[in-house]
């Protein structure tokens, strides 16, 4: 069964399309101060209208994550052990995230991590997944 | 601020939760009516008296379904309530319910929640996948870009990296939570409407059953079934005409921080926390007041996190607090004397009800074989995502 892939949206087409180039972009809101992930039309929490898109290293550590051995839905049958975490951002934001060159019994919170970008196949996607840094 | 106590949970309907439904699909519409009339039997109330309703989505129709509802049942209300907080709902619609019959909007308000699979039509076009779970798969939406394609969907990979990371803060012991499933299906051996009643369970067979996500294994995770559920909420003189003893809302606080926990400010702080404060506060009582806690538990780590955050014991002595306590119906902490979803079984949405179904009856003192001696206040909390939603009520006799 095929993996469901993301479809970029108006909104958060500058963040795939600096994947598809290898970067990382995402938004900042100079009146708070905050960057921001996932992206957003208005800032967070202030509801502000001054988002804009910045890039950065794409460096992070690892806020929290599991090994499952089961899969946790049929797409992903094949490919147990799925290493799934959370990444928490050198600017602060957190994203969901696959782990992937490492062993599972060697991941650790708090483990930096950076990005390991993975361009899906006969697509025009590039997924964010993270690899010990 | 709050409520003054004078709504009360005055009957109930809880179909025996099923692995696998033994009747005919019927519509939620169906099961609606029919949950409804055995829940007003019960408490001995007519239709006639009923002018609200607290509704969950209906699988036939996507919107309007309180409208929906109230034209099927030809039952025109004051209260068209549509409550959408997953696993919460059922807690819920228990306060808006009391809410609106405090207001005097409504005397009696039905919350009832389906939990049978409805039938398909002869014609079925090619649905959506099935296995999104709590997750929403629709164009825009932020888990089918940034969650689902990771594979982080439905709820066992956010709630174990839950577990995870309170593992790494506080350490975690797999025999504390063990003994939580362990001391739940004690419960539900005393109660035969419970899906795994006749099955004993060992701390050993928990420790033993296989790894889903670390660190949880599949007896930490709750079981999905089939079953529905109906509870009538009333005024004070309906429920003083009503047949069983009175179980007042007296207070309740709610809380709704985000939809994957990715996205939380603190992982380790449950939403929970704020609710029972306002709960409690609202009902001026402490924690040590309530006789019996039913707490929502799709998994153990829920059950261990929402003692703490309620204020049961201090954060990060859960473990210890599960170790020291006899959780059973019989020992010094009541907890999910119904078995727990876990033991009892979740029948979808409806499961989030049976923690007030598991109250109301040990406060009404027909729970049966499970009953708590002297039970008379309870606290119920609801939760709803990856513990994205926190419903806590306080529950009084007479």
């Amino acid at each position: 069964m095929e993996k469901p892939l993301p479809q970029p949206t108006p909104t958060s087409q500058p963040f795939w399309t600096a994947l598809r180039e290898h970067k990382v972009r995402i938004q900042y809101s100079p009146s708070t101060d905050r960057w921001v992930f996932y992206p957003r039309f208005v800032a967070p929490g202030t509801l502000a209208s001054d988002l804009e898109w910045r890039e950065i290293s794409g460096h992070g550590t690892i806020y929290s994550f599991t090994v499952a051995r089961m899969p946790t839905a049929p797409p992903w049958a094949d490919s147990v052990p799925q290493l799934l975490a959370i990444v928490e951002l050198k600017e602060g934001p957190r994203l969901t995230a696959e782990l992937v060159n490492v062993a599972p019994e060697s991941i650790r919170i708090g483990m930096p991590v950076k990005p390991a970008f993975f361009d899906v196949p006969e697509s025009e996607i590039t997924l964010l997944r993270f690899q010990p840094a | 601020m709050g409520l003054r106590g004078e709504a009360a949970i005055i009957g109930l309907a809880e179909l025996k939760p099923e692995r696998r439904p033994s009747g005919p699909a019927r519509f939620t519409l169906e099961q609606w009516a029919d949950l409804s009339r055995m829940a007003l039997d019960d408490a001995g109330v007519s239709a006639a008296e009923v002018d609200g309703i607290a509704t969950n989505a209906i699988d036939e129709s996507s919107k309007f379904a309180p409208a929906t509802i109230a034209e099927y049942l030809g039952i025109p209300v004051n209260f068209g309530e549509f409550v959408d907080l997953g696993g919460a709902t059922g807690a819920g619609m228990i306060w808006r319910a009391a809410a609106a019959i405090e207001l005097g909007v409504a005397d009696a308000v039905l919350c009832t929640i389906p939990g049978l699979p409805s039938p398909q039509p002869p014609n079925a076009s090619a649905k959506g996948p099935d296995y999104l779970g709590a997750s929403s798969g629709a164009y825009g939406s932020p888990q089918a870009e940034f969650e689902i394609p990771f594979g982080n969907l439905a709820q066992n990979g956010p709630y174990a990296m839950i577990a995870q990371r309170y593992a790494a803060e506080y350490g975690l012991d797999p025999r504390a939570l063990a003994k939580i499933a362990v001391d739940q299906r004690t419960n539900a051996l005393a109660n035969p409407k419970a899906v795994f009643f006749g099955k004993p369970l060992t701390i050993e067979d928990v420790l033993k059953s296989p790894v889903v996500a670390d660190p949880l294994r599949v007896l930490d995770c709750v079981m999905p079934c089939f079953g529905g559920v109906s509870v009538v909420v009333a005024n004070a003189d309906v429920a003083r005409r009503a047949g069983h003893r009175p179980v007042w809302v007296k207070g309740f606080g709610e809380r709704v921080v985000f939809k994957t926990p990715t996205y939380a400010t603190n992982l380790l702080e449950t939403a929970i926390a704020p609710a029972a404060e306002t709960a409690f506060g609202m009902a001026g009582i402490r924690r040590s007041d309530v006789d019996l806690v039913s707490l929502y538990d799709c998994y153990t780590i829920t059950v261990l996190m929402t003692l703490e955050d309620a204020g049961f014991c201090p954060k990060g002595r859960g473990a210890e607090f599960v170790a020291s306590h006899d959780l059973t119906y019989r020992g010094d902490f009541p907890c999910n004397t119904h078995g727990g979803q876990l033991s009892f079984g979740q029948a979808g949405r409806a499961g989030g009800m049976s923690h007030v179904c598991d109250a109301a009856l040990q406060i009404q003192q027909r729970a049966g074989a499970n009953q708590v001696s002297n039970c008379n206040r309870a606290f119920v909390s609801g939760n709803g995502g990856i513990m994205s939603e926190q419903v806590a009520l306080v529950l009084e006799g007479d």
